[in-house]
C-alpha cells in the first residue's frame, strides 16, 4: 500500500501519496502552477524555472520537488509572482514573435502564458538573434522544426528516449545557437526515427509542427472530431482536425498523446483523387459509370439468377476487416439471410483462423485474453511471430517500457527484429518448428517444478496426457529440431516458469503455419500451465492485425458460426436468429477464403461479392486466384479504391472511407470504439452499410436501419458478448467485450474465475514439419511480413506520399553468407522462385534473418510475395501457410 | 581508416559508461586533431551513449571541433557595424584568394575560416582576427596582403 503524506498548499490541506511532487499534488488540489517543461507522462527535468513555488520559505521548482510531510506551500505570493514573470520575459526574449502566422497560434503554451501574465512588450531583447535567424529544418517527410521558436525545454528528447525509446534526439551547440538535432544534424529518416511523432505532440510550442498542416488552418478554425485510427489492431483513439472537409491534423492517441506514423501521418489517402465516386459497370474491356440504381438492380439480378441456376451455395462473399462491425454485420446477415448460404468469410482465415480454433478450444474463446495498459506491469514478457514494432507500435511501446522498467524480454524469432535488440533472450528457430520450442519450454518448466500445481489442479482438464506428451521434449531434442542451443532454450524456460506475471504476445509468425492450430494450442498449454490465465498482465496475447479485424470475427464474417461465436450447429441458437431475421437459416458451414477460390476454379462457385478486400495482394498463391476470379461468372466489389482485385470486377460499388462514415470498430484488446463522420464522401461514394441495405432490399430481403446505432441494437440483441453495448454507452474509451448488459463495465482481462467451456483444457501437440521443405533445387525457406511504414496491400498507405517514399518498393532480406555464396551484392536485382512463380526484387544483405532464410514483406502487389507463397492449409483452421515455403535467389543476369 | 581505429583504441582505453564521455572526446581530438563523424559514432556504440547525446556533447564545449582545422584562424566579423562597412566581400574575397570548402578549411588545410559577430571593436570595421591579431579597416587589398603573410608563416613552419 502506497502511503499517504500531508501537507499545505495556499492553506489548503491536501493528501497525496508518498513521492507525488508538489506540482501533482497542487493539481490534484485544484491549484494550477504554470509550468512548461513538466508533462505528466514524462520525467521532470526543472529546465524552464516556470513552476516556482515558495516552500517553507524557499523558492523551489515544483515539477521535481518532492512533497513531504508537514510541507507549507505557496504557489502565489508576489515574490513566486514576479519571479514567474521575469522567468517567462526571458524566455520570450529570444523568442520570435510571429504568431500571426504561427500554426500553434491559439494552442501554443508559451502564449498561453504570456497573456496570462499580461506581458506586453519585452523589458530584455537577446544580445544576438542568432536563435531567430536559425533555419527551421525539414529534411523529412512529415515534421517541421523551427529553432527559433524552440524554447529548449526537452519535451520532444524525453518523449523520444522515455516513451518511443529511440533517442533520436539532443540538445546541441551552446549558447543562443542551442537547439534540438539528431546526430550530426542528419535528416531524422537516417536515424532510428520511427516518424512517429510524438515529439510534435508533446511540444508547447510552435516549433515541432506537422509540415502537413502548414498554413491549412489555424487551431480555432478546426473542427474537431473524435474517431479511431483505421489501420491496426492497437485501435488508436484519435481526433481529427478538419477545416474545409481537409484532414489537416490528427492528434489523440495512446494515453492521449501516442500514435504511429501511419495513424498521425498517413490519413490523408482519404483526400486522394484516384478514390471510387461512381457506380462502375464493366462494358468490354473497360468500365462505364453508372446510377446507383442501375448499378445494384444489376447486382442483385445477376446474383439472382445465378442463386436460381446452381443454388445459393454457388454464391460466396468476402467482408472485410477495414469496415465496422455494422457492416459486418449486415454483409454476413446478407449472404447467409437474403442469398441464403453460409459462404462468408474474410481475411481473418489468413492470419488468427488458428487463434480462434485453437484457443476456443483451450479456453472457450479466441480472443486476446489481456489489455494493453496491462503490459507495464508484466514482470516476463514472451513475444512469439509478432514483429510488434512494425505490426503493433503500440503495444511494442510498452513493452519496451516494461523492459526498461526491469521486464524480462523473450523473443523467439527468426529474425533478429526490432525487440530483439532489446531482449534479455533472443532464440532463432527454423521456421515452422514452434510447437517443438513451446514443448521444449513445457518439458524443462515440468523438470525443474516451476509450474504452477494449484492452478493446473483447480483450472485445467487433461494434463496427464499433455504431460507425457512433451516428456521427449528435451533441451537437446529441440535444439535438433529447431536449432536454438539447448542452453539458451533452458534459461529461456527458467526465466518464463519463474515469472510472477508472464504475457505472451503472438502473431500471424505462429499462426500462418500448415500447424497453426497446434502452434496455439502449444503456447496455451504453455499459459496454462504457469498459471498465467486469468490475472492482470498475463495471458496469451495474439496481436489481431487489421484494426477491426476482431470486430469482424465477432460479428461472424465466419462461415462456420454466427455472431459472437454463437454455433451454427445449435438448433437453439440458430432458432433464436431465424426468429429475429425472419427466415430459415442454412445449417451447412460455408467455403473459407481459400476453399471459396478453389470452389471458383472448380466451377462450384460462380458468384462473389468482395467488400472492402484485395485477395490478388493477400492471399497465398495468386496467380491461382487470379485465374479464379477470371472463372467467376459475377464479381462485384465494393471498395474505395481500384486496387488489383477490382481489375476482375463486373461491377465496382464506391464505398466511403472509416472518415465519413458512422459506426464501431473492435480492437485487438476486445475494446468497442466508435467511429464518426468527419466528411463527406467524395462523389456519390456511400457507407458500406448503406450500400448493403439497398443490396439486400433488391434481393428481396429488405433491410432498412435509420443510422448505424440501430444496427448495433440489433447486434446487441441477439449476440450475449455484446449485449450491454449501444452507442450511448460508447462515448470516450469505448467498452471491452464481453458486457453483457447495460451495466456492466466490460471486461479487461478474460477467464478470471473461470473458463467459458468451464475448465482450461490441455492439449497433447506433436510437431510435424512444414508442409514444404528446402531441397536442392529451392534451398532457403521465405518468411513474410510487415513493414512499419505500410499496411497490408498499401491500397491506403501506397497514396500516402511520405509513406510511399519511404519504403517505395519491395526487397528481400538475405543473409549474407547466403548472399556470399550465391554472388550476390547488397542493393542488387535478384529473381526469388518457388515452385508457384518468380518475383524481382532487390537484395538487402542483413544479419536480420538467420543463414539459410529468407524475408519479404508482402504489402507490395507488383513484387507480390505471395506469388510465391505456399496455400497448403492447416488442417483445423485452413489457414495457409505464409510463413515458411521453400525457395530458390538468383542474381539477375546483367 | 586505420588511424580512426587506433586513434578510439587510445581514447576508450579503460573507459566505460556515459560518464566516461568527455575525457574520452578529449583524447581522441587529441589523437586526430578533431572530431569525425564516423569517430563519434563508434564512441557511442562503444560507450551505450546515443549518438545525439554523444553529438550534443561534442558541440556544447568550444574545445571539440567536428572539423578539421587548419594551422591558422581566420575570424571574420559580420557584426551589424562591419556589416553595413563591407564585411561580406571581405569575407568573398578571403574564401577566394583562400580556397576556402564548404568544411570552412583551405585548400591547403593551411587555415580555418569562420563567422563571427560582433567583436566590440566596431570602430576598426570591417574586422578580421588572425590567431587572435586584429586586422582593422579591411579592404580587398588587404586581403591580398593578408594572405600572403599567411602563405609566408606558413612556408616558415614547413
Ligand atoms: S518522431 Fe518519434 S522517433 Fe522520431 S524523433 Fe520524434 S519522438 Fe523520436
Ligand atoms: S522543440 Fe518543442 S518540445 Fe522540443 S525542446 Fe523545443 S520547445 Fe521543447
Ligand atoms: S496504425 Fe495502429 S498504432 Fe498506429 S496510430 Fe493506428 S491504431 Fe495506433
Ligand atoms: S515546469 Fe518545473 S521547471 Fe519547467
Ligand atoms: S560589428 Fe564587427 S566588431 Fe562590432
Amino acid at each position: 500500500m502506497e502511503r499517504l503524506v500531508k501537507l499545505r498548499i495556499d492553506g489548503q490541506e491536501v493528501e497525496v501519496p508518498e513521492g507525488t511532487t508538489v506540482l501533482e499534488a497542487a493539481e490534484a488540489a485544484g491549484i494550477e502552477i504554470p509550468h512548461l517543461c513538466h508533462h505528466p507522462e514524462l520525467s521532470p527535468v526543472a529546465l524552464c524555472r516556470l513552476c516556482l513555488v515558495e516552500v517553507d520559505g524557499r523558492l523551489l521548482t515544483s515539477c521535481n520537488t518532492p512533497v513531504r510531510a508537514g510541507m507549507e506551500v505557496r504557489t502565489a505570493t508576489e515574490r513566486v509572482k514576479r519571479l514567474r514573470r521575469l522567468v517567462l520575459e526571458l524566455i520570450l526574449s529570444d523568442h520570435p514573435l510571429d504568431c500571426l502566422t504561427c500554426e500553434r497560434n491559439g494552442s501554443c503554451e508559451l502564449q498561453r502564458y504570456a497573456y496570462e501574465f499580461g506581458i506586453e512588450e519585452n523589458r530584455f531583447v537577446g544580445p544576438d538573434h542568432a536563435r531567430r535567424e536559425l533555419p527551421p529544418r525539414e529534411d523529412n517527410p512529415f515534421i517541421r522544426y523551427e529553432p527559433g521558436k524552440c524554447i529548449l525545454c526537452a519535451r520532444c528528447i524525453r518523449v523520444c528516449d522515455e516513451v518511443q525509446d529511440r533517442h533520436v534526439l539532443d540538445f546541441a551547440f551552446r549558447g543562443f545557437s542551442t537547439q534540438v538535432v539528431t546526430f550530426l544534424e542528419r535528416p531524422l529518416t537516417e536515424t532510428d526515427c520511427e516518424l512517429c511523432g510524438q515529439c510534435v505532440a508533446v511540444c508547447p510550442t510552435g516549433a515541432l509542427t506537422e509540415k502537413e498542416r502548414r498554413f491549412k488552418g489555424r487551431e480555432w478554425e478546426l473542427e474537431r472530431v473524435e474517431t479511431v485510427c483505421p489501420f491496426c489492431g492497437c485501435g488508436c483513439r484519435i481526433t481529427l482536425h478538419l477545416k474545409g472537409g481537409r484532414i489537416v491534423k490528427v492528434s489523440g492517441g495512446y494515453r492521449g498523446f501516442r500514435l504511429c506514423v501511419k495513424g498521425r501521418f498517413g490519413l490523408t489517402f482519404v483526400h486522394r483523387e484516384d478514390r471510387l465516386k461512381v457506380p462502375l459497370i464493366r462494358e468490354g474491356d473497360g468500365f462505364r459509370e453508372a446510377s446507383w440504381d442501375e448499378a445494384l438492380g444489376y447486382v442483385a439480378e445477376r446474383l439472382l439468377e445465378i442463386k436460381e441456376k446452381y443454388g445459393p451455395d454457388a454464391i460466396a462473399g468476402l467482408a472485410s476487416a477495414k469496415c465496422t462491425n455494422e457492416e459486418n454485420y449486415l454483409f454476413q446477415k446478407l449472404i447467409r439471410a437474403a442469398i441464403g448460404t453460409n459462404n462468408v468469410d474474410h481475411c481473418a482465415r489468413l492470419c488468427h483462423a488458428p487463434t480462434v480454433a485453437g484457443l476456443v478450444a483451450a479456453f472457450g474463446s479466441g480472443a486476446m485474453t489481456n489489455s494493453i495498459d496491462e503490459i507495464l506491469d508484466a514482470d516476463c514478457i514472451l513475444v512469439t511471430g509478432s514483429n510488434t514494432t512494425e505490426a503493433h507500435p503500440i503495444v511494442a511501446q510498452e513493452i519496451r517500457r516494461a523492459v526498461r522498467r526491469g521486464g524480462t524480454l523473450i523473443v523467439v524469432d527468426p529474425r533478429r527484429i526490432e525487440l530483439a535488440e532489446l531482449a534479455h533472450f533472443h532464440l532463432r528457430q527454423r521456421p515452422g518448428t514452434d510447437v517443438a520450442w513451446i514443448n521444449g519450454f513445457c518439458h524443462l518448466i515440468l523438470e525443474e517444478g516451476l509450474w504452477d500445481e494449484e492452478f493446473v489442479r483447480e483450472r485445467c482438464e487433461n494434463f496427464e496426457e499433455f504431460a507425457r506428451a512433451v516428456e521427449r521434449y528435451t533441451p537437446e531434442y529441440v535444439e535438433e529440431i529447431t536449432g536454438i542451443p539447448a542452453a539458451l532454450l533452458r534459461e529461456a524456460a527458467r526465466a518464463f516458469g519463474r515469472a510472477q506475471r508472464g504475457m505472451i504476445f503472438y502473431s500471424m509468425g505462429l499462426t500462418q503455419h500448415t500447424s497453426g492450430t497446434d502452434n496455439v494450442l502449444a503456447i496455451a498449454n504453455l499459459a496454462l500451465l504457469t498459471g498465467n490465465v486469468g490475472r492482470r498482465s498475463t495471458g496469451v496475447n495474439p496481436l489481431r492485425g487489421q484494426n477491426n479485424v476482431q470486430g469482424a470475427c465477432d460479428l461472424a464474417a465466419l462461415p462456420n458460426v454466427l455472431p459472437g461465436y454463437q454455433k451454427l450447429s445449435d438448433r437453439e441458437v440458430r432458432g433464436k436468429f431465424e426468429a429475429a431475421w425472419g427466415v430459415k437459416l442454412p445449417e451447412k458451414p460455408g467455403l473459407t477464403v481459400v476453399e471459396m477460390f478453389q470452389a471458383a476454379l472448380a466451377g462450384e462457385v460462380r458468384g462473389m461479392l468482395i467488400m472492402g478486400e484485395n485477395p490478388m495482394v493477400s492471399d497465398p498463391d495468386i496467380s491461382h486466384v487470379a485465374e479464379a476470379l477470371e472463372k467467376l461468372e459475377f464479381l462485384a466489389v465494393i471498395d474505395i479504391f481500384p486496387n488489383e482485385t477490382t481489375r476482375f470486377a463486373d461491377v465496382i460499388l464506391p464505398a466511403a472511407s472509416f472518415a465519413e462514415k458512422d459506426g464501431t470498430f473492435t480492437s485487438t484488446e476486445r475494446r468497442v470504439q466508435r467511429l464518426r463522420r468527419a466528411l463527406d464522401p467524395p462523389g456519390e461514394a456511400r457507407p458500406d452499410w448503406e450500400i448493403l441495405c439497398e443490396l439486400s432490399t433488391r434481393l428481396g430481403y429488405p433491410m432498412s436501419y435509420r443510422h448505424p446505432g440501430e444496427i448495433m441494437d440489433e447486434i446487441a440483441s441477439l449476440t450475449p458478448i455484446y449485449g450491454g453495448i449501444s452507442y450511448r454507452r460508447l462515448e470516450g474509451e469505448g467498452l471491452q467485450w464481453p458486457c453483457p448488459s447495460p451495466d456492466h463495465p466490460g471486461t479487461p482481462f478474460l477467464h478470471k474465475d473461470r473458463f467459458p467451456r468451464g475448465k482450461g483444457r490441455f492439449h497433447a501437440v506433436e510437431f510435424r514439419e512444414p508442409a514444404e521443405l528446402p531441397d536442392a533445387e529451392y534451398p532457403l525457406i521465405l518468411t513474410t511480413g510487415r513493414v512499419l511504414w505500410h499496411f497490408h496491400s498499401r491500397t491506403m498507405t501506397g497514396r500516402v506520399e511520405g509513406l510511399h517514399e519511404l519504403v517505395p518498393e519491395a526487397y528481400v532480406e538475405i543473409n549474407p553468407a547466403d548472399a556470399g555464396g550465391l554472388g550476390i551484392r547488397d542493393g542488387e536485382r535478384v529473381r526469388v522462385s518457388s515452385r508457384r512463380g518468380s518475383i524481382e526484387l532487390v537484395a538487402k544483405v542483413t544479419e536480420r534473418v538467420p543463414q539459410g532464410t529468407v524475408f519479404i514483406p508482402f504489402h507490395f502487389g507488383d513484387q507480390a510475395a505471395n506469388v510465391l507463397t505456399n496455400p497448403a492449409l492447416d488442417p483445423v483452421s485452413k489457414i495457409p501457410e505464409y510463413k515458411a515455403c521453400a525457395v530458390r535467389v538468383e542474381p539477375i543476369e546483367r | 581508416m586505420a588511424d580512426l581505429e587506433a586513434a578510439l583504441s587510445v581514447a576508450l582505453q579503460g573507459a566505460k559508461g556515459p560518464g566516461a564521455l568527455v575525457p574520452v572526446l578529449q583524447r581522441l581530438q587529441g589523437e586526430l586533431g578533431y572530431l569525425p563523424g564516423p569517430a563519434l559514432e563508434e564512441v557511442a556504440r562503444r560507450l551505450g551513449i546515443p549518438p545525439a547525446r554523444v553529438f550534443g556533447v561534442a558541440t556544447f564545449y568550444s574545445q571539440f571541433s567536428l572539423k578539421p582545422k587548419g594551422k591558422h584562424l581566420v575570424r571574420v566579423c559580420l557584426g551589424t557595424a562591419c556589416h553595413v562597412r563591407g564585411a561580406p566581400q571581405i569575407l568573398a574575397e578571403l574564401s577566394r584568394q583562400l580556397e576556402v570548402g564548404e568544411d570552412g578549411l583551405s585548400r591547403d588545410g593551411l587555415v580555418s575560416l569562420e563567422e563571427v559577430r560582433c567583436l566590440g571593436a566596431c570602430a576598426l570595421g570591417p574586422v578580421v582576427v588572425v590567431d587572435g591579431e586584429y586586422w582593422g579597416r579591411m579592404t580587398p587589398a588587404k586581403v591580398t596582403q593578408l594572405v600572403r603573410a599567411l602563405r609566408e608563416r606558413g612556408k616558415g613552419e614547413a
